[in-house]
């Protein structure tokens, strides 16, 4: 008797636990369409983004608005100052930001003993990510438009960018170089490479992927960037294009164009945004149109490179 | 010994050392730039707002609630700056921490390999939006949605680009949270499941306590992300210094009103150029103070496992 | 000049003298430590895990100066020069330059096949492309490796098979034409055949250089090497023929080893 009442205990033991595990899987449920409902907004809130943008400045994307100068006359308008501004401004920052970049990145990884020093560098390093893009425009404010006297110039701007960009290229650099593993560096020294040679060539080359993806994150941060280039005093109607790089005359290059003032595509759609009028907001809405396509693809290129070296070096 | 052999060696070994100690010491240059930019961004900030400083006495400056230095009658108090960056950032974060928080989880502990697979690359895509275009996301698009729920909004209002900045650092929130939940050894996942724990209880009873320091630190960083945005709320939040807490009123931020003063003629050296300094050294205490209060949780987090 | 020589006539290579070795955390991983490498013979090192024979097998072509605060006391000569390759004054690379290193687990570079087996030649400064054909050709077939790989030089290194990238490895330390060879446990990550083969390729190698192995198996010490040093908690215990090491050992410890009774 006694038995039997403990099975039936049990039994229904069995029961609620059942029934409690009915309960505590529709929680799991829940938390995952959550989750799901979470995603999905973002996901459409960028589509949203995006094709407003599109399909506000649609009737702007003619050769015309590629072609033309910034005008008082919003239909006759174009962005041909601001993209050429903008490439003009991204060599500087690319040739600046690179080297040094993959520099830092390399000693950091390669040379630095674990000392004072290098935990300076090292924190310095974090820290310069972590502030904000407003303080850099100060800073290229204070020193290279008056203390160094480089004026409101493309000079200034690539160099404001490029010191952005600097923890983006030294932090991927170090990523790329740490997934290196140490028997690659051990086989090299034991031929009898030196450090120089290990590192240019081995480590730079086979962290060349990572490092690519960095600069292309860090190129496509650049050309989005607006507040520290305003704080330059870059905004300025711009209706004429800098020097050409290149000359038919030897020596076929002209560095004139460094001193040059500028403006560069969010700028230009800054100043569209901030008209009353809505027929520059259109303008606006092709340039954010076109800033969000290059960022797009450089990201998209850059999220792609990395899932290959991902997916082809095993180490 | 051939003693000749040797010295030849040798002196190829000199060169070779030579040259290698100038490579280092090339790359330790590069590397030393980065303290290079630290102390010129303290330098030129703390030089510029000294003059400042000597003009507004530090107690006017922090208990003042009117910033005019561009006005004929003056008034140096950084309250109302301060006031706009803390409304639009605390509005960020009511949006940006359960979003952010949930994504990290759902994508931590519910996603399979191939769901987290496409849904990072979105985040990363979302974190590649450039500002400026968030701002005119704000202004054109949810600020005139809000003023369908809410007719007497003002065009420039805190609570749309506050809501925009939410969205701009949910991933990051999201990313930083999930790295920490990720961080937490499967043993502890194991031992709950083993218990009988579902999913969910796993994530909220044994995965999010674990890995707490580090999601807080998530919200620490995104929070000096947010008080050191400026495109959108120089866009869409209005240029005026208002001492204000409530999110439908105009406000300037901190970032905005350095960029206001910068649209304007600046004079080099005046009131006003110097003011953007001062301004911009209190912005770069704030975000240091977070940014070293989150990575040491951050870094406390890490050395738990 | 003086030519040391063992009771068996055999030209002493490389000897270590009273050799200690500290990690930079301060632990002594090597134990006064006098051990010679005979010309063209092998040396295998035996011993249980953590006994050191890796550390000191990596003292002879300084890999332990990669990572700082390591030290080494004592000697390492190298004939016939009497060069002691410890010495401060001696330059790390110039010793990796005359000894060179086969790994545990193969590590070509992610390079082509040629590129792997020229970089040792490159880095010594070699850039005549006929000279680094024939020495590439040279090494390739003495890993026995050139026929297998002799239409593909250029394909990627990490497309070769296990056993292949060893002997890949193997062509590359080969290339340099060094004085002696180091091999640490280079079997243990290929199957049975790849061993077989590398053990081969190495009773082919040792008539042109000096060879010293490092092994976790004792079979293989037993079938390839001339002469077997065991070694236990940093410490030389024995070292002698091969044939007497495993036959009649004369230290009781040895014995034990051997015969599995610890270990």
């Amino acid at each position: 008797m006694a038995l039997n009442k403990k099975k039936l205990s049990a039994l229904n033991d069995l029961q609620t636990i059942r029934e409690m595990i009915k309960r505590h899987k529709k929680n799991d449920l829940a938390f995952a369409a959550l989750g799901m409902f979470v995603i999905a907004s973002l996901t459409i809130t960028l589509i949203v983004l995006f094709l407003d943008l599109v399909l506000d400045g649609y009737p702007k994307f003619t050769l015309d608005f590629f072609g033309n100068f910034p005008s008082r006359r919003a239909a006759r308008a174009g962005i041909l100052s601001a993209w050429v501004g903008s490439s003009l401004v991204l060599i500087v920052t690319f040739f600046v930001a690179v080297p040094l970049g993959i520099a830092a990145g390399v000693y950091l990884e390669e040379y630095s003993k674990k000392n004072w020093f290098a935990d300076i560098i090292e924190i310095n390093v974090s820290n310069l990510a972590g502030v904000p893009s407003i303080i850099y425009g100060l800073l290229a404010l204070g020193l290279f438009v008056y203390s160094f006297g480089l004026g409101q110039s493309i000079l200034t701007a690539g160099l404001t960018l490029a010191l952005l960009m600097l923890p983006i290229v030294i932090v991927s650099t170090r990523e790329a170089i740490r997934a290196i593993p140490v028997h690659i560096r051990e086989a090299a020294y034991a031929v009898g490479a030196t450090k120089w040679q290990v590192v240019i060539n081995h480590i730079v080359q086979y962290s060349y992927g990572g490092i690519l993806t960095g600069v292309i994150i860090g190129m496509a941060r650049a050309i989005g960037e607006t507040a520290p280039l305003i704080t330059i005093g870059a905004l300025t109607f711009i209706a004429f294009l800098p020097p050409s790089p290149v000359t038919i005359e030897p020596p076929f290059l002209n560095l004139e164009w460094l001193n040059a003032g500028f403006t560069v595509l969010p700028i230009q759609m800054f100043n569209w945004i901030s008209r009353p009028q809505h027929a520059f907001h259109i303008n606006a809405a092709a340039t954010g149109a076109v800033i969000i396509i290059l960022t797009a693809l450089m990201n998209g290129a850059a999220i792609k490179l990395r899932y290959n070296i991902r997916k082809k070096i095993k180490w | 010994m051939s003693e000749p052999i040797i010295s030849a060696r040798l002196s190829k070994n000199f060169r070779r050392n030579i040259m290698e100690r100038f490579i280092e010491f090339s790359l330790l240059c590069s590397a030393a730039f980065a303290v290079f930019i630290t102390s010129a961004i303290v330098y030129v900030l703390v030089s510029e707002a000294i003059p400042f400083f000597q003009h507004v006495s530090i107690y006017e400056f922090l208990t003042d609630t009117v910033w005019t230095p561009n006005y004929s009658i003056k008034h140096y108090g950084i309250l109302p700056l301060v006031s706009g960056t803390l409304t639009t950032t605390f509005i960020a974060l009511i949006v940006a921490v359960p979003l952010g928080t949930i994504t990290a989880i759902y994508l931590s502990e519910f996603a399979t390999h191939k769901v987290r697979e496409t849904i990072k690359p979105i985040l990363e895509l979302l974190v590649g939006v450039p500002t400026v275009v968030f701002g005119y996301f704000a202004l054109m698009l949810v600020t005139p949605m809000l003023q369908k729920i809410y007719p007497d909004l003002t065009t420039f209002n805190m609570l749309g680009p506050g809501i925009v900045m939410g969205v701009m650092i949910v991933p990051y929130i999201a990313s930083l949270a999930e790295d920490s939940m990720r961080a937490v050894p499967m043993a502890m996942r194991e031992g709950a499941y083993a218990m009988g724990a579902t999913r969910f209880q796993t994530s909220i009873r044994v995965i999010t306590p674990a890995a707490i320091s580090g999601i807080v630190a998530a919200y620490i960083l995104a929070i000096s992300r947010a008080v050191g945005e400026t495109m959108i709320v120089a866009i869409a939040a209005g240029q005026q210094p208002n001492f204000t807490f409530n999110p439908v009123e105009s406000a300037a931020t901190i970032t905005s009103y350095i960029v206001s003063v910068a649209l304007g003629d600046l004079e080099h050296g005046g009131i006003g150029y110097q003011s953007i300094f001062a301004a911009g050294l209190t912005l770069l205490v704030m975000t240091l103070l977070l940014n070293i209060l989150g990575h040491m949780t951050r870094k406390k987090f890490a050395e738990r496992y | 000049m003086v030519t040391e020589k063992n009771k068996h006539n055999e030209i002493v290579k490389a000897e270590s003298k009273d050799l200690n070795f500290f990690y930079a955390d301060g632990t002594q991983a090597l134990k006064k430590i006098n051990l010679p490498v005979y010309e063209n013979k092998i040396t295998a090192l035996i011993g249980p895990s953590g006994c050191g024979k890796s550390t000191f097998l990596r003292s002879f072509n300084r890999m332990h100066d990669l990572y700082p605060g390591n030290k080494y006391e004592g000697e390492i000569i190298l004939y016939p020069d009497n060069t002691n390759i410890l010495d401060k004054k001696v330059d790390p690379i110039e010793v990796r330059m005359r000894i060179s290193m086969v790994f545990q687990k193969p590590n070509p570079f992610p390079k082509s096949i040629f590129e792997n087996v020229a970089y040792g030649l490159r880095v010594r400064g070699e850039s005549n492309k006929r000279m680094l054909d024939d020495k590439v050709e040279d090494a390739l077939k003495g890993a026995s490796l050139w026929n297998e790989v002799k239409d593909r030089l250029h394909d990627l290194a990490f497309n070769l098979s296990g056993g292949q990238q060893q002997r890949l490895c193997i062509a590359r330390a080969l290339a340099t034409e060094p004085e002696i060879m180091l091999f640490d446990e280079p079997t243990s990550a290929l199957d049975p055949i790849a061993t077989v083969n590398i053990e081969e390729l190495m009773s082919e190698l040792k008539k042109k250089l000096s060879i010293l192995i490092v092994t976790h198996n004792m079979q293989q010490a037993a079938r390839i090497s001339d002469y077997t040093a065991y070694m236990y908690l940093g410490e030389l215990v024995e070292h002698d023929d091969t044939n007497k090491i495993f036959t009649n050992p004369s230290k009781k410890e040895t014995e034990d080893y051997i015969t599995g009774k610890f270990g």
